[in-house]
């Protein structure tokens, strides 16, 4: 990445603390230009406040951060005019129109009237909201909203967009349209760069990943290059009940000859298989003798959960986010 | 300057969208004053003013105690903003910031000039009378929906450190209660024991009130109209900036 015209987002050993917490504790991080990087870490990891760091909402205590050519902390001013946000909260005005939204930001920007209104047309249309633009924002529905979110987000024709978990609390087919369209926006030459609790997403979306927790980046790649540093395949076995679980892990132990990893759910438990299914067959057979009877035993290559896990070395993402 | 201009101006018209949209919100504002203004008139009325118009005192200053609750709403109003994530929006746009408060104030400063209106028109019918002429009565309901203005950036920064809209509401009784019951507003200084009346003849609301009275029912009271204008100047000037830098900052 010696060229720098290639590089969107450059931040460097940016921290920030509140009291004794480190939000951000000494984070790297380069995006390309034209991709989508995915930030990817639990509840609290400092994935917010990051992003907010990056949109000079507030000024981290010490680093670097360039976006674009522009230096964020100097000039954020200028930096402002580049970049788009569309956060968690979906942060329109219930009371005004999903048009009236779209518009006052356009506005905001300084953009003349007459360019705002035909922008806003055109975002409608994009966005399949020509049919409730005039209604109040606040009777649309969680799709729509993020949708009109994310379009607002548009109107001053960033080159850079943030989105801050944008799909958090929306349902499955709600959360397919969104990843349609920020496929679209990054396949029209689009940066983009995104938070996220859900492996899946970051695995779905991301051309490149970075992993943080407690402020600190833990690793970064491809989805592929994160599976990869796991290396073996991983034998999966879930308990009926969470009685047997300790006897379980010493038998996987014994028979794996690796530490097995318990989800918190207190009865899936995953360990490395580096032989593959011999070592399948060698945990069927060391649970048949423990007297285990799994519900489920399976094996599988590496999952982002799985990397995440072997990581941080404690729960997963998912269950923090049921948390949440 | 141009684009400050025209940021305030996208502000202002936010909010005021807010009132016509929910037209309930500006009933609300009116009914609260109306009911106080009722209920002292009433109650309180036959025990304070023997001849029988406590009226005519009474308005003026219970316009001006509506006007530091108006404040409180402008507060809530913002922390409600800040909490549900627009305010962040606003802040990542290349916009003036203070003009996202400084929107909300003068929206809220003309739901206060309606609402004085409201009190003044109630106020007939219990016997008040505006006796100092149209254009003077003007300046009067101009001067006191000002100082409500000014008061209301004291609200907003308690806002802006308190952070919670409901916490916002309770904390603002504080101020807002001791500021105007230890005022002119629903008695005369005269009963009150003597180091309260050193505070009340001192304290903002107490020489709104004069300057509210003069213009709009005794005639002139340039004394303190003066005082009023010195208070508003120091409010403005510490509270102003202090929210400001205060919004900036927040996160």
């Amino acid at each position: 990445m010696s060229n720098k015209d290639n590089v969107a987002i450059d931040v460097v050993d940016v921290k920030k603390h509140y009291g004794g917490v480190h939000a951000l504790d000494g984070i790297n991080i380069k995006v390309k230009r034209g991709k989508i990087f995915g930030l990817l870490g639990p509840n609290g990891a400092g994935k917010t406040t990051l992003v907010k760091a990056m949109t000079t909402l507030l000024t981290p205590d010490s680093g670097q951060i360039t976006i674009g050519s522009i230096d964020a902390i100097k000039h954020p001013n200028e930096v402002r005019r580049k970049i788009g946000l569309a956060g968690q909260y979906a942060s329109i005005d219930g009371i005004m129109t999903g048009r009236e939204n779209i518009e006052m930001v356009g506005r905001l920007y300084h953009i003349d009237r007459k360019t705002v209104k035909k922008r806003t047309q055109e975002i409608l249309e994009r966005f399949d909201l020509v049919d409730a633009a005039d209604r109040p924002a606040k009777t649309y529905s969680g799709g729509m909203r993020r949708r009109l979110d994310l379009g607002a987000s548009l109107v001053g024709e960033p080159y850079i967009l943030f989105l801050d978990e944008p799909t958090t609390g929306l349902d499955p087919r709600t959360r397919l349209e969104l990843w349609k369209l920020i496929r679209q926006l990054n396949n029209e030459g689009m940066t983009i760069l995104l938070t996220t609790q859900y492996l899946e997403e970051a695995d779905e979306l991301a051309d490149y990943i970075a992993l943080i927790d407690q402020g600190k980046l833990i690793t970064e790649g491809t989805a592929d290059e994160l599976k990869a540093k796991l290396g073996d395949d991983i034998v999966e076995v879930t308990l009926s009940s969470n009685k047997k679980t300790p006897d379980c892990l010493k038998a996987l132990e014994k028979a794996l000859g690796n530490k097995p990893l318990l989800q918190p759910n207190g009865k899936t438990i995953t360990a490395h298989a580096a032989k593959g299914t011999a070592d399948l067959e060698a945990a069927i057979k060391a649970l048949a003798k423990a007297k285990i009877t799994p519900s489920e035993i399976s094996l599988h290559r590496p999952t982002l959960d799985d990397v995440f896990l072997e990581l941080t070395g404690k729960k997963t993402i998912q269950e923090e986010s049921k948390n949440a | 300057m141009r684009n400050t201009a025209l940021d305030i101006w996208i502000m202002t018209k936010r909010n005021v969208l807010r009132y016509r949209r929910i037209p309930t919100l500006m009933v609300f504002a009116s009914i609260q004053p109306i009911m106080f203004l009722l209920l002292f008139n009433f109650v309180f009325g036959g025990a304070i003013d023997d001849d029988g118009n406590y009226a005519q005192f009474l308005i003026p200053g219970l316009i001006v105690q509506t006007m530091l609750f108006g404040g409180t709403q402008t507060s809530v109003g913002l922390a409600e903003d800040m909490k549900n994530g627009i305010v962040d929006r606003f802040k990542s746009l290349p916009m003036n910031r203070g003009a996202v408060i400084l929107g909300r104030a003068l929206a809220d400063g003309l739901r206060n000039i309606f609402v004085a209106i409201i009190m003044i028109s109630v106020g007939y019918l219990l016997g008040f009378e505006l006796l100092n002429g149209v254009l003077t009565s003007i300046a009067g309901v101009f001067l006191i929906t000002l100082f409500g203005f000014v008061f209301s950036w004291v609200m907003i920064l308690l806002g802006l450190l308190v952070k919670d809209p409901e916490s916002v509401n309770t904390a603002s009784f504080l101020i807002v209660f001791p500021l105007s019951f230890a005022s002119n507003v629903f008695v005369p200084v005269a009963g009150m024991p003597a180091w309260l009346q050193a505070f009340v003849a001192n304290q903002p609301v107490t020489h709104a009130v004069n300057a509210t009275r003069g213009l709009l029912v005794n005639g002139q009271n340039y004394d303190a109209i003066w005082k009023l204008a010195i208070w508003m100047t120091l409010i403005l000037a510490v509270f102003m900036p202090l929210s400001i830098r205060q919004f900036r900052k927040a996160s």
